[in-house]
């Protein structure tokens, strides 16, 4: 059967259901020595026949596949990306280039110490800027991503308090908290209470004092919190937290507020983790790879997982001899490829740079918030940090929804904000714009935002019919969730 | 203003207008929140910036130089085809966010279902999920989605399991609740002790974890375990850290693994120290909702279109929260898309074929060095691409001199099993040629007469 | 939006049909029109005793889960084994086909505690505002 040259109608097909017998996309290095006779070697009913279903390609089929489906995507460098706490900014390019040095990609984990200084090195110093920049005295950079380091650190948090022969049983977690910190708590075996935000969008000391008590292990906090407020009582509540013994983890998504400007660490946190892929520029991969490493004070800095890399007489060594550490969150050391990128961040940008990108940050969410308040309901009408988040309650009268405009953003070439998030808002639309936004960037989202406020008044169903304008619309949730297919399945 | 200028576009006028329309004197301001008293007084202690040219020629000068390598054990040096990184390289892929808005994401969605189905073909499974961080902790994953399903305590573990592998398992369990036990691997053929396994499986045990190959490089034989596990009402975890065995070995579907999890570093990503890697990780599809990360569904749109979405969410964080199968959230979607476009290149030639280079070439190293006196192969039972040899000489001290050689020899096995304190682990792929394995077998003999 | 008048209630939203020594259990009209299309239905062991507010069970949308709680303590006699392949009959149907357990009562003096109708309504209406 011939098939329609697809190019860029967005209609390609599987892997599967191309190439065909005998098409072949590879080579290999010479055969220089003799093939062996795998069944002479090895019990012949512990081979595999075939690899069924394996697709047969050549290398121009493969090309024009992916890169058909990379025409389908929407990433930073195609446009505008507010989504709340996420923190999409730009991916700067040398880093990239940076990763790709063969001096790094081709080194093997298991290379002996003195031919990887360098590479040791830079995980040294990124783990004492990190350090620095959250104000406090241990980094591990083992963490894969965020909530990775959020395990990390509720473990460690853990591992302190039965070395001291106190067995607590519980977490105290905000309303405004993302899941993950939910479901760290659980898997780490703790019971969560939650803490309820007071009017202002913060939590009070006083809602904290009535639940700290010897039996609560810690409290896990967002600062700044997922609706953009900075946690303005957090010294206070860390006070109450470390009175009863208790420890305070902090989620670091949203450090992005607050690089030069405040640490953490003198806040009262303990331990926090911090997401690479959002505060450090690396690139977010269409879900990873990113790092999250995690940063505690010195009283935790023994039960960092193993191994830490150290500096003793100018040669850094890789240290597995640490008796209290809670033992290994993954294999090696962590994700170099990453670490490098973000360390490249930093060196580019120095201390006044990462405080300038704060300080945008800032004014660009606080920008956003302040020209789009007459046309969507901004549940808290205060100073934001570096997001703001609204509702969809002046468009209700219309039947129309976050989702609708969330939607109708596509039709204008936008990926919409986060939806439906933090939970303490009822239909929030969730925005960050980053620091890496220009004001006429803004300015044509803004413009965008109200022409589509109006739309919600005047005509409706442009909004809930929408997107209108891409290859596939609403697609079926619904039936994905009820007759799942997970794999092609043309091969059984 | 620094060169750090180029990446925020900010003009002093862009910022009094926007000062302007918000309502505020000076950006300072927009800091009110935050009391006095915490505002540091110094910057921050970090070096000064350095433009795009200075930054390069420092990272240059971190670099390690590349040795000729027998480095294997969890992490393998296998060629990467240039489309690989050509085509991740597409900043639609790599500055693209996890796919939640499916109608601009179609690109990444159909890749990952893609991924998803060559990971089933891969291990003989039904179901596998878009991924986890890597090959130790989508193991731990599967052990505790185990002590889930079969509400059970106790997990037997072979100790031919990669060390580190089981130091992230220990980790990750609640030893105040779950148990390991250790099962030993026989001293003659490296496999794990199939008695002692039988003799330990019971009533009480969650699951029997086999890694294969083991990190021996030993072909493990799965054939009855399955069974055996099943029997007692356990489940049994195949794991495996060199993912292109499976290019020849049997998969562990064929053998009733319950749950495959492994590394997938082996298929298009780069060594780069560790990471980042690949969790792959597949199961049966009656325990698709207790299984832990991403999936990706086919469905249709309003016009009856395929399409791809992001399905049974209700298992993962941001819904289940506290009761959610994992806590995962972004994972390793980039270097899925690499191994997805390894193995179009690849497809079912290529990588029965590189598997068969992989295996010749050990062969050919094992050839070599059984001419050289003052080491022995150690095991007896058949192996992929990595085996482990006996020296008469330290190993530390050996493998030091062959460095000045520029090859790296091999990996002492001294830290990870005190028991072979005098062993290596070599590991051969397709990217050692005749002539460095000649040289690897002609520089030991060299050094082991020195030492 | 149905409240049958010969149910009893509870406030997380299910309904009870006594039935003697028996009692059919599922989720009210109101309660599927908030969770919208359910997806999936995952049903407890018949013979597994609950207490009165214990989860006997999930119910899922696209982007809910709901507990399926207890009115009352008693043992689990049968499932409705449609839902499994038609898990919309809850949303299509919640008094009828779209039924979810039946248990055997433990203490019929617990029905008390249950809402009638109008009670179950008048409570709606209030969650509402």
């Amino acid at each position: 059967m011939n098939r329609r040259d697809t190019g860029l109608i967005q209609d390609e097909p599987l892997i599967f259901e191309q190439g065909g017998e005998g098409r072949k996309g590879y080579s290999l290095p010479r055969w220089d020595v003799a093939e062996s006779e795998a069944k002479n070697l090895i019990s012949p009913h512990l081979l595999r026949e075939d690899l069924e279903g394996f697709p047969q390609l050549s290398e121009i089929d493969v090309v024009r596949h992916f890169t058909r489906l990379s025409q389908w995507n929407y990433g930073v460098d195609s446009g505008f990306y507010p989504l709340g706490s996420c923190t999409m900014k730009y991916n700067p390019k040398v880093n990239e280039e940076i990763a790709r040095m063969s001096g790094f990609a081709s080194l093997h984990p298991y290379t002996p110490e003195d031919l990887a200084q360098g590479a040791l090195r830079l995980m040294y110093e990124l783990g004492a800027f990190l350090a620095e920049i959250t104000g406090m005295d241990g980094v591990s950079l083992q963490p894969a991503a965020g909530a990775h380091g959020e395990l990390t650190g509720i473990r460690m948090v853990k591992a302190c308090l039965q070395a001291r022969g106190d067995g607590r049983k519980k977490v105290l977690v905000p309303d405004t908290a993302h899941g993950t910190n939910c479901s760290t708590s659980t898997i780490a075996s703790y019971q969560m209470v939650e803490i309820k935000s007071n009017e202002d969008g913060v939590i009070s000391p006083e809602k904290v004092a009535e639940q700290m008590d010897e039996e609560v292990a810690a409290i896990m906090v967002t600062n700044p919190n997922t609706l953009g407020l900075f946690e303005e009582h957090l010294a206070e509540i860390a006070e109450i937290v470390h009175r009863k013994g208790g420890f305070v983890y902090c989620d670091g998504a949203n450090l992005n507020a607050l690089m030069g400007i405040v640490k953490l660490g003198d806040l009262g946190v303990d331990v926090v983790h911090i997401n690479l892929h959002k505060t450090f520029s690396t690139p977010h991969g269409g879900g990873g790879p990113g790092a999250g490493p995690v940063a505690v004070k010195k009283e935790l800095a023994p039960y960092l997982p193993v191994p830490v890399i150290e500096k003793e007489g100018g040669v850094y060594q890789v240290n597995y001899d640490r008796p209290y550490s809670i033992g290994k969150m993954r294999a090696f050391y962590g994700n170099f490829g990453v670490i490098l990128k973000a360390y490249a961040y930093i060196l580019s940008m120095g201390p006044e740079g990462l405080r300038w990108a704060s300080e945008m940050a800032v004014l660009n969410a606080n920008y956003l918030m302040k020209r789009l308040k007459d046309h969507y309901h901004l549940p808290y009408d205060r100073p934001c940090m570096h997001e703001c988040v609204f509702t969809d309650r002046f468009q209700e009268k219309y039947h129309v929804s976050t989702l609708d405009i969330a939607k109708r953003l596509i039709d204008y070439g936008y990926h919409p904000p986060t939806i439906y998030f933090p939970l303490v808002v009822k239909a929030a639309l969730m925005m960050e714009p980053t620091e890496t936004e220009s004001k006429e960037s803004l300015d044509g989202f803004i413009e965008t935002m109200i022409a589509i406020a109006k739309e919600a008044e005047e005509n409706p169903d442009l909004l809930r019919q929408a997107p209108q304008k891409v290859k596939v619309r609403r697609l079926d949730e619904v039936l994905a969730a009820r007759k799942p297919k997970l794999r092609w399945a043309g091969d059984k | 203003m620094g060169n750090f200028a180029r990446y925020i576009p900010h003009t002093p006028e862009d910022i009094r207008r926007m000062l302007e329309t918000i309502g505020v004197q000076r950006v300072e301001d927009l800091f009110e929140t935050i009391p006095m008293k915490y505002r540091p007084s110094k910057s921050l202690n970090l070096p000064e910036p350095l433009g795009e040219p200075d930054l390069l020629r420092h990272l240059q000068e971190l670099q390690s130089p590349l040795y000729t390598s027998f480095l294997g054990g969890g992490a393998y040096h296998h060629f990467i085809p240039a489309v690989v990184p050509s085509l991740i390289s597409r900043s639609e892929f790599y500055t693209a966010y996890t796919p939640y808005q499916p109608e601009i994401s179609q690109g990444t969605l159909q890749s990952i279902f893609e991924y998803q189905t060559l990971m089933c073909q891969l291990t003989g499974m039904e179901v596998s999920n878009g991924s986890l961080y890597d090959g130790a902790s989508s193991l731990a994953e599967a052990v505790l989605m185990a002590f889930r399903i079969t509400k059970r305590k106790k997990v037997l573990l072979s100790q031919a399991i990669h060390p580190e592998y089981r130091k992230v398992i220990e980790t990750y369990i609640d030893p105040a609740q779950q148990e390991i036990i250790l099962i030993p691997y026989g001293k003659g053929d490296g496999r794990t002790d199939e008695k002692v396994l039988s003799d330990r499986l019971d009533e009480t045990v969650s699951a029997v974890v086999i890694q294969n190959p083991n990190f021996f490089g030993v072909i493990e034989n799965l054939q009855g375990i399955g069974a055996k596990t099943h029997q007692v009402g356990g489940m049994m975890i195949a794991g495996f850290s060199e993912a292109i065995a499976y290019g020849i070995l049997a998969p562990p579907g064929k053998f009733e693994a319950d749950i495959v999890a492994g590394e997938g570093q082996s298929l298009g990503i780069p060594l780069s120290l560790g990471g980042p890697y690949l969790g792959i990780f597949s199961t049966r599809n009656k325990h698709v909702r207790t299984m832990p990360g991403r999936l990706v569904g086919e469905t249709v749109d309003l016009e009856g279109k395929r399409g791809f979405v992001l399905t049974l969410a209700t298992r993962e964080q941001h819904i289940r929260r506290e009761k959610a199968t994992s806590n995962i959230c972004t994972n390793e979607g980039l270097c899925a898309l690499m191994a997805t476009i390894y193995l179009s290149c690849l497809g079912r030639e290529g990588l029965r074929e590189v598997a068969m280079m992989n295996l010749s070439k050990a062969e050919y190293a094992k050839k070599a060095v059984s001419k050289v006196k003052g080491c022995r192969q150690t095991f007896s039972g058949s192996t992929f691409n990595e085996f482990v040899m006996e020296i008469d000489g330290d190993p530390e001290k050996v493998l030091w001199e062959m460095k000045k050689e520029k090859i790296i020899g091999g990996l002492p096995l001294a830290k990870f099993y005190p028991e072979l304190n005098r062993h290596l682990l070599v590991t051969v792929t397709e990217m050692n040629s005749k002539e460095e394995i000649d040289r690897w077998a002609e520089v030991l003999e060299k050094c082991l007469e020195r030492a | 939006m149905k409240f049958p008048e010969d149910l009893l209630y509870s406030e997380s939203h299910e309904w009870l049909k006594d039935e003697g020594s028996q009692a059919t259990i599922g989720l009210t009209d109101y309660a599927q029109s908030q969770l919208k299309d359910i997806v999936y239905v995952d049903l407890p062991e018949i013979g597994t005793e609950f207490k009165k507010g214990e989860s006997m069970g999930v119910v899922e949308s696209v982007k809910t889960v709901a507990d399926v709680f207890s009115p009352i303590t008693g043992k689990v006699v049968e499932t409705n084994h449609t839902l499994k392949d038609s898990p919309q009959f809850i949303n299509e149907d919640p008094y009828g086909k779209g039924w979810i357990i039946k248990m055997g009562i433990k203490d019929k003096g617990e029905l008390k505690e249950l809402l009638s109708s109008r009670a179950y309504q008048d409570f709606v209406s209030k969650e509402e505002e």
